[in-house]
């Protein structure tokens, strides 16, 4: 990367690190008011249900390697996971977590674990947190028992899919269970779009802490997204503008 | 010191190196020449860490094998309900480990004449999977964006797909499929691209500061 290039990368990274940090300090104390997603209100309920009737929840973290740039949509996955972990914690029946790659696994028994250590639950499963397969079909065909066979009633896929996420969301709806379903990649989501009862679009997947109340960055990165977002509507049309002019 | 601190010191340090490795990888990905125009040291860092997270991401895929081992030992154990695929998976597990023990130089054929059928097999069940739940999409959620969704994929199918004795249709695979995807669809791809960047751009600055914690346990 050339310097200039560098620069200009690092000024928007400090900038948007500067305007979360400060909106999350000005936000501390005041409840903040979203758009409403119809998804996270039901999955709300879908969690009270959970703890309510004994049954399970279930969330999928998809194959996106840590390594690579599309962990970011497992890593909202995983904060996520951390919320409703620590939410059915009440509950007869811990949640489990399936992901198709290694790294993914370890860090979703961590979670699990510091929920259940928050919880004081007895005893902690370290199958709750697997890895179920390596390639993106081998990972559907292991976690696909799981949504069927083990009491699940409310199922959050949230990660790097691809068309594969059909057969997960088909085998939930076999089941009447709910299922909540955010991809960070384009195919996935038209696939999502047609079959899963509850999508995500777009960045909505990495809305999912601040619309379950995980604390104030969460929020906060919501008002820069925004933010950085009409900047970048204002350059493209000044861009335009600048090119019909002639000047670019 | 009391040891009822000792997870929380753990959970200090952890923090603490893992913020110090992000903005040190962070920093040698934006600062990666001198004014020399040669590999500065923070973009020697960089490589450095990155070398070690693929090394120790080889020793996690041991350490989810083991895990996906005890998973289905245990429904073996308790002899839940596909108990017997479960015993299907470890023997094959087994013989795959043995095989590429004794034949390193041929394991490749247990993924070309198992794994790749059975995946292509899935890719197959997925055509009927999309298709019915592409009918069952009005029944679930009947609203105008949803009949916009299968107007387009019909659309897009008809012309991309010659139709039998009549072959391409006049206007629908010359004029209307292109404009729905070289224009429509890639503008909102665009637009989706857009949000999924900023997304993952405030996602990363949120584990940077050290918001969300996925290593040394959430507190």
């Amino acid at each position: 990367m050339s310097i200039g290039l560098g620069i200009a990368g690092f000024g928007i990274v400090f900038f948007s690190s500067v305007l979360m940090l400060g909106l999350a300090f000005l936000h501390r104390k005041k409840p903040s008011v979203f758009r409403d997603i119809p998804a996270f209100t039901r999955l709300r309920q879908a969690v009270g249900l959970v703890v309510e009737d004994g049954s399970r929840l279930h969330v999928s973290l998809g194959h996106g390697a840590l390594t690579t740039p599309q962990s970011a949509s497992a890593l909202a996955g995983l904060a996520l996971l951390h919320r409703l972990a620590n939410l059915t914690s009440a509950g007869d029946q811990p949640p489990i977590s399936t992901s198709g790659d290694a790294t993914l696994a370890i860090l979703s028994q961590d979670t699990l674990q510091a929920a259940a250590r928050t919880s004081e639950r007895a005893n902690f499963d370290p199958t709750a947190g697997r890895l179920t397969g390596l390639t993106p079909f081998s990972y559907a065909a292991g976690a696909i028992p799981a949504i069927r066979d083990e009491n699940v009633s409310a199922n959050v896929l949230m990660g790097n899919f691809g068309v594969e996420v059909a057969l997960l969301t088909d085998a939930a709806e076999r089941e009447n269970s709910f299922v909540l379903a955010g991809s960070d990649n384009l195919v996935a989501q038209a696939v999502i779009y047609a079959t899963a009862q509850e999508p995500l679009i777009g960045e909505e997947v990495y809305a999912a802490g601040a619309y379950s109340e995980a604390g104030p960055l969460h929020t906060a990165s919501l008002s820069v997204q925004d933010v950085l977002r009409w900047l970048i509507i204002a350059a493209i049309l000044v861009g335009a503008l600048l090119t019909l002019a002639g000047v670019l | 010191m009391n040891r009822r601190n000792i997870p929380s010191l753990i959970i200090i340090i952890s923090t603490a190196i893992a913020m110090a490795s992000g903005f040190l990888v962070l920093g040698g990905y934006f600062f990666a020449q001198n004014t020399n125009g040669q590999a500065s040291l923070l973009s020697d860092i960089r490589l450095t860490l990155l070398n070690w997270a693929i090394i120790l991401a080889g020793f996690a895929i041991f350490i989810g094998i083991i895990n996906l081992s005890q998973v289905h030992f245990k429904k073996i154990q308790n002899k839940q309900k596909g108990a017997f695929y479960s015993l299907l998976l470890i023997v094959s597990l087994a013989a795959t480990f043995l095989f590429g023990l004794f034949k390193p130089g041929q394991v490749e054929i247990v993924f070309t004449t198992v794994q790749l059928p059975v995946e292509a097999s899935l890719m197959a069940l997925l055509a009927i999977t999309l298709t019915y739940a592409s009918i069952r999409l009005l029944r679930r959620r009947l609203n105008l964006l949803s009949v916009i969704f299968l107007v387009t994929a019909l659309l897009i199918l008809l012309g991309t797909a010659p139709l039998p004795f009549v072959g391409d249709i006049p206007g629908l695979s010359d004029w209307v499929r292109p404009f729905i995807a070289q224009v429509m669809a890639a503008a909102g791809a665009r637009g989706i691209l857009i949000g999924v960047a900023l997304g993952t751009l405030t996602t990363g600055l949120r584990i940077l500061f050290g918001s969300d914690r996925p290593y040394g346990g959430n507190k």
